[in-house]
């Protein structure tokens, strides 16, 4: 677990706190023996679903896939009562294709159990039947994990018919994705579930009441599951009590890039990305200066490194221009062309664009190109009006989906705050790193 | 009605539309690529962008889809803002990044939705700069031309051929900038409504390759509004015409009739009006079997002289000629000698079919009725074969009972994206009662498999339960009852159910237990369809003027005294065995045939007079719904090629029977065929007199781009001929006249000025995708005579089916690529037909010891037909099905028993 080393805390850090040095998820008996399942039991014991929605409405809980909406509201919009329609779908968003991100990958490998025991209070809170853990496809270590782990529970009766015998059941599936990032838009990950083309479906009708296969289904990132079963046992005041700002919890923060120690923390939300790039990643590498970070993710703006005192949380961040999005933090050197590492991102999002609407199908791939041109030595006059023209037209409301105008917050942001870099390529029809 | 405010002026719009069905119905150049008026809309394209205000006071907007955006009461919207015209700009810059830019060589170009969208946008010179995507093409068959290259990922086509016409052969593939629309593998496409791709495709990557092997330009075709002859649904078509070949079928709209689509053998089956088997020239008999030109003022006169000789003259009309050249024949020959042309058992179908509609009370619908039906049942019919346009109509309907759910979750019927989420795989009622399976059933809720008899119990029995006035069938089995009880139940919780069925199975009981449902459920409203179809395009009009058998034309000759017999229009070895053909012709001492086409009849003609082909010749036929519709000549034909009734005329005038000067046009014999037929005076109304005018002007056949009028016929004489003159119609062989609008029976194309392609309809339609303006062509002739709740129901109900040992009973099955005479004599069409053969369920295949492919010997009554065995699976024991009017096979009556045994010595 090279990117994973913090001690267990069960109190400051409640996911991270089955972790084994090892990074080998206990098994179910010892799992329960470390408080596995203890909030599962309690819920089915006394709380109705309402109550376990109004908990986590209570605790604040935001979803960690990177959007940041609140968990409880989400939950709230599904149907409820006899009269719903049946079945009702819980799936969980473990698709982590985010450039950069890896934080859902150490949760489903270390501690399987945790996310299940996520998955059947999310999905007793909104009374679902059917639960789908949607995993990346490369996640075979996961895949594994998870497989024995759902074999553990159907044997002990916490998953399947009347679990526990409480008169509860769900059915938890795991599907591994055919491989698409587009399959992190949870529209296109439940057709891509379907069968379907992974393309996003058109809003209203929302998933929560018309989702897969026509049902109300909710869709939830890893991270944001693991987080149920602490907030049950310890209660919502203890959850925003973890935070350093008001928006609640932990958060597992991560870093790549040229520093000393790339990696993963839980921290509380809201720590300083100074405070993680310095203190948890080990500062740069020798010889190496910050220029700026993309937050969370790939589809983030770059912050400079005169913003890293910036708390990450999902207000702050976006009070600075960015987002935090996935909290897992890429960061830009001074060795690196920063044309180039906006050209990688450009050429991910073009190969990922699933083709459905034209500014994105077609306009990806021309600012891929003109990057690569820029790149080569053969970048034009116009070329960057061109590439600013895209980020205008790529905004959001102009696409199908959010995927393009992700795609232009870290080319935008570094056409702003790169410009010299950008011009100087063309002027010098080279790169200058090459 | 909201009120809208477009660049803030208010306009008034119908209810429930989006902006960008608003602002086309109102006239508005608005561009888009992924919405069709069929398909709804789903948001992808991202064309038809507009900037849309909050209030007055929003000076600021947001850019949002038209056809994403309801058009509501007081939304305040701009397609003139600067950004949002860029914007639009953009997205043809990104959409032609890697088009081909190929136009001088494609074969949409001049009718290219895309240039036309390019042109509006504004957009003309391109700064991508890096090489284009390309792609590799597929041969998908005979019809469609594949050129991937040129794609702009409109998705339009994988939307038509998937979810609207229920193809499962062709998909979206690949994903980003690599989408690629086809197949997984090269072969010719399984749908019967393939064709539409070429009208549907906003550019070139799906065109007509028929048209390829005698391209002409759009601008250059001659063209007027006409309609399809090849099955009795009457869609309506415009076929294109340039130095007297046929080049083209392209779609009519009519928002009654077919809509935006036709299927693949109206589109591709007229390659007949061009072919080999053409005569052009007035012939007589040489020797036997032998037909040489003769001048048409020799041929006339001779003629004359004969039916002026006193002996009995018989005519043999057709259910393929027009309702004028029927009635012309039946004037000239008198009523008590005019016989139909088709069998008795035809003949009695025929006549149950207008007695049915006529009674009533159920109604019959049009298509686009028959699409909003919301529970349906088809008894008898394999509809995609027997009738394919009402097959893709009925494939709508399922529809309507699960949109009523999207509705109530506030989805609008145009956001089709949205719609398939909520409906998924939800389908209404639909119910199928056919001996074979169908193309059809994958919409259907229930099947069910049996011979036409028991078919006709079922429907006896549904309508006993809906109404107990009906009849009840007795000994009904228990489960044929539970599912009659499931239908009737059904069809009487419907707002609108339909009920379909037809000739086909050759059974007038599943016609009468059709008509008893349909009124069973029309006791107090007229709220129930009864559809039922024809096959052929004048089945009905013919039918409506009556007539003789042909076996009672037979008599006529042999027994009763007849000497001459006048045939229109019809290959009688197609209708009958050809003993019997034989026999009759034989005993005519004189046959005057009347045909375009030179078949197997015409090689017994005394004398052959070529007729006009729907495309040569003014006619009117009458489809399946009764609806009298208007055909107009597209081009004039060379030779002596005219229309029967001219040349019934011309020997009526020739024999002395009345004066030469008789029907100078198609008003007059129309008028004629309304005084002596009330029931059809409609007919006047199918299209304007021909000395309609516009402001003083003709409407021109010919675009005003129409190029080379002076050279067309230079190599053969440089002084250039005057303009035909057109008696029958207010067109003009011509592109000079009125450049507006026509009425819509006249228009003979559809052009706006910046709408070059088939999308250019929305200049012409009430609203979009409604009627056109000034009405839909076509009359309706047929209103059910009977109240509501009077119905009668006749018709005895047969016996239960009873296999018999060693005999199997033999039903028609039919094929639209094979069925129909005209089309199979387009190679295109010929090349999708299957090769004879009899299917035969797998039980009775293996009690047989009989395989896929190998030959059995069909003995029926004495006539023995060898055919290759086909193993249905969904064929019910004791049944056996033949192929109906497969070129190459012997026409027997059929239903009928027949014994099949391993062909000797196989």
């Amino acid at each position: 677990m090279a990117e994973f080393n913090q001690q267990s805390d069960p109190d400051k850090r409640p996911l991270t706190a089955k972790v084994q040095p090892d990074g080998r998820p206990l098994s179910l008996k010892d799992c329960e023996k470390a408080g596995g399942y203890r909030a599962v039991r309690a819920m089915l014991g006394g709380m109705s679903p309402g109550d376990v929605t109004q908990r986590v409405k209570d605790s604040g809980l935001r979803g960690r896939g990177g959007a940041g909406f609140p968990t409880g509201s989400k939950w709230s919009f599904v149907p409820m009562g006899d009269n719903a329609p049946r079945p009702k779908y819980l799936v969980v968003n473990a698709d982590e294709m985010e450039p950069g991100t890896f934080k859902d990958r150490l949760l489903l490998e270390s501690d399987p159990h945790q996310l299940v025991e996520g998955v059947i209070i999310a999905a007793y809170a909104i009374q679902a039947d059917i639960a789908y853990i949607f995993l990346r496809g490369e996640y075979v270590l996961a895949e594994e994990r998870l497989k024995t782990a759902l074999a553990e529970l159907r044997a002990a009766g916490l998953v399947g018919k009347n679990i526990l015998g409480s008169g509860c059941s769900l059915e938890v599936h795991l599907h591994t994705s055919a491989g698409r990032y587009i399959c992190g838009e949870e529209t296109a990950l439940i057709n891509a579930l379907e069968g379907r083309r992974a393309n996003p479906r058109s809003k209203p009708p929302f998933p929560q009441v018309c989702g897969l296969r026509g049902k109300p289904t909710i869709v939830n990132n890893v991270e944001t599951l693991c987080n149920l079963p602490h907030i049950l046992n310890n209660g919502a005041d203890w959850f925003k009590g973890l935070s350093l700002t008001p928006n609640g919890g932990t958060k597992i923060y991560g870093a790549s890039g040229k520093v000393r120690r790339p990696g993963l923390w839980e921290l509380p939300m809201g720590t300083p990305a100074r405070e993680i790039l310095e203190e948890y990643a080990g500062g740069m590498r020798d010889g190496m200066k910050l220029r700026a970070i993309i937050p969370g993710g790939a589809s983030t703006d770059f912050l400079l490194e005169s913003q890293l005192d910036v708390p990450m949380d999902f207000d702050t961040v976006a009070q600075a221009g960015s987002r935090m999005g996935t909290g897992t933090m890429i960061v830009l050197d001074d060795q690196t062309c920063p044309v180039g590492m906006v050209h990688n991102l450009m050429r991910f999002f073009a190969h990922e664009s699933c083709g459905w609407c034209t500014p994105c199908r077609e306009g990806l791939p021309w600012v891929e190109k003109i990057l690569a041109a820029m790149e080569r030595g053969e970048g034009q006059p116009g070329d960057l009006e061109q590439l600013a023209r895209h980020v205008t037209a790529l905004g959001m409301g102009l696409t199908y989906c959010a995927l393009a105008p992700g795609a232009m917050e870290p080319l935008g942001s570094g056409l702003k705050l790169f410009r010299d870099d950008f011009e100087r390529h063309i002027r010098d029809k080279r790169c200058p790193w090459s | 009605m909201p009120t809208l405010y477009i660049d803030d002026k208010p306009h008034t719009v119908g209810d429930g539309l989006n902006l960008l069905e608003a602002c086309l119905s109102l006239g508005f150049n608005v561009p888009y690529f992924c919405w069709h008026p069929a398909l709804g809309s789903v948001g992808a394209c991202r064309q038809c962008a507009v900037k849309s205000f909050q209030n007055e006071q929003d000076k600021r907007g947001r850019i949002v889809m038209a056809c994403m955006t309801a058009a509501s009461e007081g939304t305040r919207i701009s397609l003139d803002d600067p950004e949002v015209k860029s914007f639009r700009a953009g997205v043809i810059e990104w959409l032609m990044t890697s088009h081909p830019h190929d136009c001088p060589v494609c074969d949409e170009g001049g009718e290219c939705h895309l240039q036309d969208m390019t042109v509006m946008c504004g957009h003309n010179y391109r700064d991508y700069r890096f090489p284009k995507r390309t792609h590799r093409n597929q041969n998908l068959g005979p019809f469609i031309n594949h050129e991937m290259n040129r794609c702009i990922q409109c998705y339009r086509c994988v939307r038509y051929y998937r979810d609207y016409a229920g193809g499962r052969d062709f998909d979206a593939q690949g994903s980003n900038s690599r989408v690629y629309f086809g197949r997984h593998q090269d072969g010719a496409l399984e749908s019967e409504f393939s064709g539409n791709l070429v009208e549907v495709c906003p550019t070139g990557v799906f065109t007509d390759k028929t048209q390829k092997s005698h391209y002409t330009r759009r601008w250059d075709l001659q063209t007027a509004p006409s309609i399809c002859v090849h099955c009795g649904a009457g869609c309506n078509i415009t076929p294109g015409e340039r130095y007297g070949t046929l080049r083209r079928i392209r779609n009519r709209y009519n928002g009654e009739v077919n809509g935006y689509f036709l299927c693949d053998r109206g589109r591709y089956g007229y390659e007949f009006v061009n072919g080999g088997h053409r005569a052009r020239v007035a012939m007589r008999r040489a020797e036997p079997g032998s037909l040489v030109p003769t001048a048409k003022p020799l041929a006339l006169p001779r003629i004359g002289s004969l039916l002026a000789g006193g002996a009995r003259c018989i005519g043999i009309g057709s259910p393929r000629a027009s309702l004028e050249s029927n009635y012309a024949l039946r004037k000239l020959v008198g009523a008590e000698n005019f016989f139909a042309g088709v069998t008795a058992a035809h003949q009695s179908l025929t006549e149950l079919t207008v007695h049915l509609l006529e009674r009533g009370p159920a109604q019959t619908p049009s298509m686009r009725e028959m699409a909003q039906a919301d529970a349906v049942l088809v008894l008898g019919e394999d509809l995609t074969n027997t009738a394919p346009r009402i097959a893709l109509a009925l494939r709508q309907s399922v529809l309507n009972a699960p949109m009523k759910a999207a509705a109530s979750m506030g989805i609008p019927d145009w956001n089709d994206g949205a719609l398939r989420v909520v409906l998924q795989d939800q389908k209404g009622p639909f119910f199928i009662a056919a001996p074979d399976a169908t193309r059809l059933d994958d919409i259907a809720t229930e099947t069910f498999r049996a011979a036409p008899d028991d078919i006709a119990r079922l429907g006896f029995s549904v309508a006993h339960l809906l109404d107990p006035k009906a009849p009840e069938v007795p000994g009904l089995d228990e489960n044929t009852r539970q599912l009659a009880d499931r239908i009737a139940k059904t069809l009487a919780a419907a707002e609108r159910p339909l009920v379909v069925s037809g000739p086909s199975l050759g059974s007038a009981s599943v016609l009468s237990a059709a008509a008893a449902v349909a009124n069973a459920l029309s006791t107090e409203t007229r709220r129930a369809g009864l559809s039922l179809t024809a096959p052929e395009c004048n089945t009905l009009g013919a039918g409506l003027l009556g007539g003789g058998t042909l076996e009672e034309a037979e008599r006529a000759l042999s027994e009763g005294g007849a000497e001459l017999v006048i045939i229109l229009e019809n290959d009688l070895y197609r209708r009958a065995d050809h003993v019997f053909v034989d026999k009759l012709l034989g005993a005519a001492k004189q046959v005057i045939l009347i045909d375009h086409t030179l078949n197997r009849t015409a090689s017994h003609a005394d004398y052959f007079l070529p007729a006009a082909t729907f495309a040569e010749g003014d006619g009117t036929l009458v489809n399946s719904e009764g609806r009298g519709q208007r055909c107009i000549q597209v081009f004039m034909p060379t030779g002596d090629v005219q229309e029967s009734w001219r040349w019934l005329r011309d020997l009526g005038a020739a024999a002395g029977k009345w004066p030469q000067t008789e029907w100078e046009n198609i008003d007059v014999i129309v008028a004629d065929i309304a005084a002596a037929f009330p029931m059809l005076k409609g007919v006047r109304d199918a299209a304007p007199l021909a000395s309609f005018r516009i402001a003083g002007f003709k409407i021109p056949r010919q675009s005003h781009r129409y190029s080379g009028r002076t050279a067309m016929r230079a190599k053969m004489d440089v002084s250039e001929p005057g303009i035909p003159t057109d008696p029958d119609s207010p067109l003009t062989f011509s592109m000079e006249g009125f450049a507006g609008p026509a009425p819509a029976s006249l228009a003979s194309f559809f052009w706006a000025p910046g709408w070059n392609s088939v999308q250019s309809i929305n200049k012409f339609q009430e609203e979009i995708g409604g009627a056109l303006m000034g009405g839909d062509p076509g009359v309706r002739l047929i209103a059910p005579e009977l109240e509501p709740g009077r119905a009668e129901y006749p018709g005895a109900i047969p016996e239960a089916f009873a296999p018999r040992p060693g005999k199997w009973m033999v039903v028609p099955m039919y094929h639209i690529h094979g069925s129909d005479e005209m089309s199979m004599l387009s190679a295109a069409v010929a090349e999708r037909a299957p090769a004879p053969h009899i299917a035969l369920s797998p039980e009775d295949a293996q009690l047989l010891g009989l395989g896929e492919g190998e030959m059995a010997e069909l003995n029926i009554d004495g006539e023995i037909l060898v055919l290759q065995v086909a193993v249905h699976a969904a064929l019910p024991k004791g049944v056996a099905g033949l192929p109906a009017g497969l070129p190459g096979m012997e026409p027997v009556e059929i239903p009928a028993w027949g014994a099949v045994a391993r062909r000797v010595g196989s």
